[in-house]
């Protein structure tokens, strides 16, 4: 048994140590917000946050997350109130066939929780991990230029959301 | 605008031998009534093929088009809504199921597979106005950026203005005025003498009854409300918060994972595995033999990979088991040749005595050009989910052609097509890669071999090594000049030629023209990639006229102006271009700039790119497009078009490359197929043209004039010129 929590709940997961998170997060818990793209953590789809920090989780065995916690694209709204990244992603009307924005998003949230007024040159090193094949890089950049002077609130899974421990396997 | 008479509306259902319903009334007992379950719930009305009020006035929108992201599901909800004087916040879509009422499958598979591009019985017996309806109805295809020029134009504005039509009617019936004394506006009836108000909803059953008018009026461009408006996508709040769901998140009661391995070599088949080795793996439930591919099913993803990965799959030996890249650039170098010399080329398109012009002129210029295959790498591997039980089979994917998929699946399975269901999905891009039902059809086969739902997705390696690739394509020039340095003559001879007929066409004034084409097959298979035959031959005639342009020692632009005489609308979109890019200003040393310009699927862009070359890299420092597509319904929707179909088009020119390597796709993941990212990605600047003729396609145009700009900027930064696609395999002093 694996413990992780995922978005605030904590999770019992007996499946393989060895399986990439990605499909612990996709297939065991059912959150599917989280795309499969390349595997091998060269396209960013797969990005979630692991303590906090973007992860491709794709390539991130679950025995790796082990006590972690763990958000997903699911997990950082406030209820019914979008993100602040994710209100500006609908505002720039950024996304295209939306395969790759969960990965974006999460990313460009990592980016501006750590610096909230981010140069080109630090937009282009923390956001180059994702591609993007709709090539909606020039709308990514205003979003998140958009964003940058407003002050950012990271969802805290911790103190936002009840405890609740769900067992799998 | 074309003409539209209903006439060809029903003739196309007649004589397609199936209904093909267009914005027609649908009433309970006539040929469409199979699709009336679809759309017709509790106390709605249904109006027309494409409209649906119900109770609570709100309108659906049926639009036959998937959405991959390219917006077309909210443009064409735009003109439907305009053109009825619909409330945009009463309006939704579904999209239209898969159903042959709908359309016409023959139609489609023809015009899918190239083989026809409208059946050849069909000509004649039809106007030209119903030639175009059907090409973009039938076929319920998304492809060709057709949503918007054809669906749009033909359909859903006439579909709007025909029910607008019959509501109005009902109503100065209903409270016994004439009809002249009505409005409508935001779904409801006005009655301004009598103060009389009331919804839409309240004629739509009466309405529903009644014969649409043959001729609607279809409101000129003062009078559009909502066209030519920037309408929030209805699909963007889903793809923020993970909800959106996409083929690959399908899922039914008891579903297993599969993931499957074909055969490396394309025509190769499965000699043996080690079936036992597989199913002693934790989680395993099936292994099957597709004959070209070996699948292991389980109870997750993971663990069917990991399943496959000691299969050890032996496979067949085939002709092409020592085949590679430069062995079939050189079959198409001497097929041309070879052609040439013999006299044997296909003849595309001739005009003038281009023979007499080549014996008579004072200077010839030689050159040739190729690209190498491309895959189309959509961000979502290609999977699907199937449940093939009692004689059925359901599909649930993405796809761009559902129709074609329902058809090709009955067919492999030889169930009849009456017991195949298609639920189509968001497409996690498309590019004319989800128009292909091969991973429909194993997912199918591999539920009816074990009986379980399964959902198959592939690795990204399936992906990129099994792809329906735009096509490798070899392409030969010679052009006579004239003593003032224009052009007397073109002669061009490329291999192989598909979509559309018009793609290696030229706009310039050159009186003598040979266009000729070889047939030079190989065992790789293709399909069509976004812009489709337009992806290679921008890049060959755009990169030539420049090559005539350098040798006439004049300025590529001028050069190409002298040459727009008869084409007013393309000379004006080169001016806006240019100006916008400011191609006079003289660019410091390193610095250099590219002009295109590419008439494609109704659109005319023109494209200028900035680059500068550091010791031999290249980087793109800006894109400026612009583009006459008729009218934007959308501009926020076609500008956001533009970026995409330029960065696609970039990715290609500056790294695209599959190389075929004994036999099969050497490239297997994003590692050794890079793509332009954040950090390499240029500012692209859009500017529109509304010309008010006829409308244009948006999802492919912006793609072919980015590579010839591209390398046409690179000649004028370093002198190099670049005949062979990728940039990345060539080096920069």
């Amino acid at each position: 048994m694996i413990n992780i929590t995922v978005n605030g709940q904590a999770q019992a997961l007996d499946v393989a140590a060895d399986t990439p998170l990605l499909w612990v997060i996709r297939e065991q818990l059912g959150l599917t917000g989280t795309k499969f793209g390349c595997g091998i953590a060269q396209c960013g789809a797969c990005t979630v946050h692991l303590n906090g920090t973007p992860i491709r989780s794709c390539v991130t065995p679950l025995a790796a997350a082990a006590g972690a916690n763990i958000t997903t694209i699911e997990g950082i709204a406030n209820n019914d109130e979008l993100h602040p990244v994710q209100q500006a992603w609908v505002a720039e009307q950024v996304p295209q066939c939306g395969y790759c924005q969960s990965g974006q998003i999460m990313s460009a949230v990592a980016l501006l929780r750590d610096n909230a007024n981010p140069s080109d040159q630090d937009i282009d090193q923390a956001m180059s991990g994702n591609v993007c094949r709709c090539g909606m890089y020039g709308r990514i950049r205003k979003a998140i230029k958009t964003v940058a002077d407003s002050p950012v609130q990271m969802y805290n899974p911790e103190t936002d959301a009840e405890s609740q421990e769900v067992q799998h396997g | 605008m074309g003409k539209w008479t209903r006439r060809g509306f029903i003739t196309a259902g007649v004589v397609g031998g199936a209904a093909l319903v267009v914005g027609v009334a649908i009433r309970p007992g006539d040929q469409a009534s199979k699709v009336a379950k679809y759309v017709k719930g509790k106390n709605d009305s249904l109006v027309t093929a494409w409209i649906k009020i119900g109770l609570d006035n709100k309108v659906t929108a049926i639009v036959p088009h998937s959405e991959m992201g390219q917006g077309a599901q909210t443009a064409l909800s735009q003109m439907l809504a305009d053109e009825l004087d619909a409330n945009w916040d009463d309006v939704s879509f579904i999209e239209a199921p898969a159903e042959d009422a709908y359309a016409n499958f023959s139609m489609a598979k023809g015009y899918i597979l190239g083989d026809a591009n409208i059946p050849k019985m069909l000509v004649g017996t039809v106007d030209g106005v119903f030639l175009q309806a059907t090409k973009a109805m039938h076929l319920q295809i998304t492809g060709g950026s057709a949503s918007v020029r054809t669906t749009g134009v033909y359909g859903m504005r006439v579909a709007g203005a025909a029910a607008k039509a019959l509501l109005l009617e009902s109503a100065a019936e209903a409270w016994q005025v004439p009809l002249g004394e009505l409005s409508s506006a935001l779904g409801y009836i006005h009655h301004k003498n009598s103060g009389k108000s009331a919804p839409y909803a309240e004629f739509a059953a009466v309405a529903g009854e009644k014969t649409p008018s043959s001729t609607p009026r279809l409101k000129t461009p003062d009078e559009f409300t909502i066209m030519g408006k920037d309408k929030p996508r209805f699909d963007i709040p889903a793809k923020v918060d993970g909800s959106a769901q996409f083929g690959i998140d399908a899922s039914v009661p008891d579903m297993k994972i599969a993931t499957v391995q074909a055969a490396p070599v394309f025509g190769a088949t499965v000699k043996g595995f080690n079936a036992e080795a597989v199913l002693a793996m934790p989680g395993v439930s099936n292994v099957v033999n597709l004959d070209d591919a070996v699948a292991v099913v389980a109870q997750g993803y993971w663990q069917a990979k990991q399943a496959l990965a000691v299969a050890d799959i032996q496979w067949t030996s085939t002709q092409e088991d020592s085949r590679n890249s430069d062995a079939i650039l050189s079959q198409f170098q001497n097929d041309i040749k070879q052609a040439r010399a013999e006299g044997k080329t296909e003849e595309d398109k001739t005009q003038g005595k281009p023979e007499a012009a080549f014996a008579s002129a004072s200077r010839i210029v030689e050159r040739q050009y190729s690209v190498p295959y491309l895959a189309h790498a959509c961000m979502e591997p290609m999977n699907a989910l199937a449940r093939v039980a009692n004689g059925r089979c359901e599909i649930w994917t993405g796809t761009q052609n559902p129709l074609g998929f329902k058809h090709s699946v009955a067919e492999a399975l030889e169930i009849d097509s009456e017991n195949v269901s298609v639920s189509n999905f968001f497409m996690g891009g498309g590019f004319g890669r989800r128009s292909n039902a091969d991973v429909a059809i194993q997912a199918a086969r591999i539920s009816q071999k074990t009986g379980h739902p399964v959902k198959l997705i592939w690795s990204r390696e399936e992906d990129m090594g099994h792809d329906h690739y735009r096509p490798a394509v070899a392409s030969d020039f010679r052009a006579a000049l004239g003593e003032n340095g224009f052009p007397t003559a073109w002669e061009n001879t490329f291999v192989d030629k598909h979509e559309p007929v018009e793609a290696p066409y030229i706009p310039y004034a050159i009186d003598h023209q040979d266009i000729a084409f070889v047939n030079s097959p190989t065992h790789v298979p293709f399909g069509p990639w976004r812009s489709v035959d337009h992806s290679q031959h921008g890049f060959f005639t755009e990169s030539f006229v420049d090559e005539l342009a350098h040798e006439a020692q004049q300025d590529p632009y001028e050069f190409r102006r002298g040459l727009l005489s008869a084409h007013p609308r393309h000379l004006k979109v080169l001016n806006l271009a240019a100006e916008k890019a400011n191609w006079q200003e003289p660019l410091p040393e390193g610095k250099g700039r590219g002009i295109s310009l590419q008439e494609s699927f109704g659109s005319i862009v023109a494209e200028v790119i900035e680059v500068s070359v550091n010791e031999g890299v290249v980087s793109v420092d800006r894109v400026v497009v612009a583009i006459d597509p008729g009218f934007a319904v959308s501009p926020n929707g076609l500008t956001a078009q533009m970026e995409s179909g330029v960065i696609y088009g970039l990715t290609a020119a500056l790294y695209g490359e599959i190389n075929i390597e004994n036999g099969q796709v050497k490239e297997q993941n994003f590692d050794t197929y890079p793509m332009v990212r954040m950090a390499t990605a240029p500012v692209i600047d859009t500017f529109i043209i509304n010309s008010h003729e006829s409308w244009g396609g948006a999802g492919e145009p912006g793609t072919p004039g980015t590579a010839p700009a591209l390398t046409n900027a690179i000649f004028a930064a370093t002198g190099e010129r670049i005949r062979a696609l990728p940039v990345s395999a060539h080096k920069f002093a």
